[in-house]
C-alpha cells in the first residue's frame, strides 16, 4: 500500500451529482477526492447518452449529456478535486465516533484515503464489464478471461481470442496482435461499431493472414483448472468450428453493479442507501448519499434534486470538517469571499 | 390499445395492452413483465430491452437502425429474430406482436 492520502471529504462516484458535490463543498472551504470506475467524469450521462438531449436542467433549455458534465468539469475547475478515475472503491472502514468521524477509504489499486466524510455519489452503481452469456465462463475469469489489461505482457506468446465488434475490442485487437501468438476477433456481424480506422487496420491484418476475423458467437469454451485451451464459435450458417484459445477478452458493454456499497453497513434498502431529507446523512454519521443511490420518501432520480441534495449534505459536511467554525450564508452574486474561492474576485 | 404478448423462457405467457406511438418496452416495463431490464430507459443503451421477436412477426417489422444494431452486439444470447424492444414503435399494426424474453438480460 502507498501513503495515505488524507483529505477532507471522498466522493465516491463522479457522476454529474458527485461532481456538483465538489463545488457545493469547495464554496465551504472543504476539500475533495473523487473516485471512480469508468476511465472518465459523468457517470451516466457520459457513459449511457452523451449525445442525447436532457430538456430539465435548470436554466438549460436543453443540454446534452457530455455537454452537462462538460460544464460541470469547468465549473469545479476552482476546486481542484483530486480525480482517482478507473479505480473500484471497495472498502470504507470507521475509525473515528459518531461526533469526530473519520473515515478510511481504499480502492481496489491499493489506493488509501483518510478523511472526515464520505459522500457516496454512486448512481445506480459502479459500472462493470458485462459477462458474455457462455456457459462456464466464470471458472476462467482471472486466469484466461480478462474485462481489461493491467499487464500487455502477460499476452505474449498467448492464442488470444477478442469478442466483440466496439472500439475497446478493436483497438485491443490490434495492440495484443504483435505479441500474440495467434489472434482471432469474433464478432457476431461483418460490421463494426468501432472508428474506421482501426477497422481498416484490422482487415488489413486479415488479408496480410496475420491474425483470424471470424463471424459467430462463441458458445463454449473448454479448459482445465481456470486455463482456457480452446473455444467453441458458432458461424452464422450454424456451423460450429472450435479455436485455439488461452486468453480471451469479451467486450459486451457495460452494466451497473451496485458493488462493494453493499457491504459498508449502510442499512441498504433494496439496493439503495436510505438517508434523512435535512442532511442526506446515513445511519453511519459522517457518510452521505447523493444523487440516484439514495432514497427517502418522495425521492425523484433526477440530476437537479441530485444537486439539491448534494448542496444541503455539504453544509453538514462542514460542521464535521470545521467543527468550530460557524457558517454564514451566503449568494455567489455578492460574496466577495465566494467569488475568491471561484477565482473571479 | 395493441395487444402484445410476453412469452418468457419457460413458456408463460403475459398479455399487456400497449399505447400505440409508445415502444414494446414501455408497455413491458408499465406492466412489470418479467425479463425486461431496460437499465437505461429506452436510450438504445444498454442492450437489457433485448427480445426474440415470432418470426412471423419479425418480417413485418421495420428494419432496424444502425444503431440498434450496434447495441445489439452487447445483448446475450443473439438469434437472428433478435430485436431490442425500445426501438419497436407501438403501432395498430402491431396488434397481437408476440415476442419471446431471453433467460437473462445483460
Ligand atoms: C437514458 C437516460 C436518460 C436520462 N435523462 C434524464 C433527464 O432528462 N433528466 C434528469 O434529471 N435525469 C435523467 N436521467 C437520470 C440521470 O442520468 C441520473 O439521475 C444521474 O446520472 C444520477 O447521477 P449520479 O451522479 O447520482 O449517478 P451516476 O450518473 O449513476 O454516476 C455514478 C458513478 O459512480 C460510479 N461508482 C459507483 N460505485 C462505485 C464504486 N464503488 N467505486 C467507484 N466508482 C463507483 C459509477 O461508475 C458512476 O460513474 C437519465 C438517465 C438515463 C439512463
Ligand atoms: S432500454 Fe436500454 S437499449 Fe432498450
Amino acid at each position: 500500500m502507498t501513503d495515505i492520502i488524507q483529505t477532507d471529504v471522498v466522493i465516491v462516484g463522479a457522476g454529474p451529482v458527485g461532481l456538483f458535490a465538489v463545488f457545493e463543498l469547495g464554496l465551504l472551504d472543504v476539500k475533495a477526492h473523487v473516485i471512480d470506475i469508468l476511465p472518465r467524469a459523468g457517470g451516466q450521462c457520459s457513459e449511457l447518452y452523451p449525445e442525447k438531449p436532457i430538456y430539465d436542467i435548470p436554466g438549460f433549455p436543453v443540454i446534452s449529456g457530455q455537454g452537462l458534465v462538460d460544464n460541470l468539469m469547468k465549473q469545479i475547475e476552482p476546486f481542484k478535486p483530486g480525480f482517482h478515475f478507473g479505480e473500484m472503491t471497495t472498502g470504507l472502514e470507521v475509525l473515528g465516533d459518531a461526533v469526530h468521524p473519520r473515515f478510511r477509504v481504499t480502492t481496489d489499486c491499493d489506493k488509501a484515503f483518510e478523511c472526515k466524510a464520505v459522500l457516496v455519489a454512486a448512481g445506480g452503481g459502479s459500472f462493470q464489464p458485462k459477462k458474455p452469456p457462455i456457459p462456464g465462463i466464470d471458472a476462467y475469469e482471472g486466469k484466461s478471461v480478462h474485462y481489461s489489461v493491467r499487464r500487455m505482457e502477460d499476452f505474449r506468446g498467448a492464442d488470444v481470442m477478442i469478442v466483440g465488434g466496439g472500439d475497446s475490442a478493436l483497438d485491443w485487437t490490434l495492440n495484443l496482435q504483435p505479441l500474440a501468438r495467434r489472434l482471432t476477433l469474433v464478432h457476431r456481424r461483418d460490421e463494426f461499431r468501432a472508428a474506421p480506422h482501426s477497422v481498416n487496420a484490422m482487415r488489413a491484418l486479415v488479408a496480410a493472414g496475420a491474425m483470424d476475423l471470424v463471424i459467430g458467437q462463441v458458445t463454449a469454451v473448454a479448459g482445465a483448472d481456470g486455463a482456457m485451451t480452446s473455444a467453441t464459435v458458432k458461424k452464422a450458417d450454424g456451423a460450429l468450428v472450435d479455436v485455439a484459445c488461452t486468453r480471451m477478452m469479451p467486450f459486451f458493454g457495460l452494466t451497473m453493479k451496485l458493488g462493494p456499497i453493499a457491504d459498508w453497513g449502510l442499512a441498504l434498502a433494496e439496493n439503495l442507501v436510505p438517508v434523512d431529507t435535512e442532511k442526506f446523512e446515513t445511519a453511519t454519521p459522517g457518510v452521505f448519499a447523493v444523487g440516484d443511490i439514495n432514497h427517502y420518501p418522495g425521492k425523484l432520480k433526477l440530476i437537479l434534486s441530485g444537486f439539491h441534495e448534494a448542496a444541503l449534505a455539504a453544509q453538514r459536511v462542514h460542521r464535521y470538517v470545521y467543527p468550530d467554525k460557524k457558517l454564514t450564508f451566503q449568494y455567489t452574486t455578492s460574496s466577495t469571499s465566494l467569488q475568491r474561492k471561484l477565482g473571479v474576485a | 390499445m395493441v395487444t402484445i404478448n410476453f412469452r418468457a423462457a419457460d413458456g408463460t405467457l403475459r398479455t399487456v395492452e400497449a399505447e400505440p406511438g409508445s415502444t414494446v418496452m414501455e408497455a413491458a416495463i408499465q406492466s412489470k413483465v418479467p425479463g425486461i431490464t431496460a437499465e437505461c430507459g429506452g436510450a438504445c443503451a444498454c442492450a437489457t430491452c433485448h427480445v426474440y421477436v415470432d418470426a412471423d412477426w419479425f418480417e413485418r417489422l421495420p428494419k432496424a437502425e444502425p444503431m440498434e444494431e450496434d447495441m445489439l452486439d452487447f445483448a446475450s444470447d443473439l438469434r437472428k429474430t433478435s430485436r431490442l424492444s425500445c426501438q419497436i414503435k407501438v403501432a395498430p399494426e402491431l396488434d397481437g406482436l408476440t415476442v419471446e424474453t431471453p433467460a437473462r438480460q445483460g
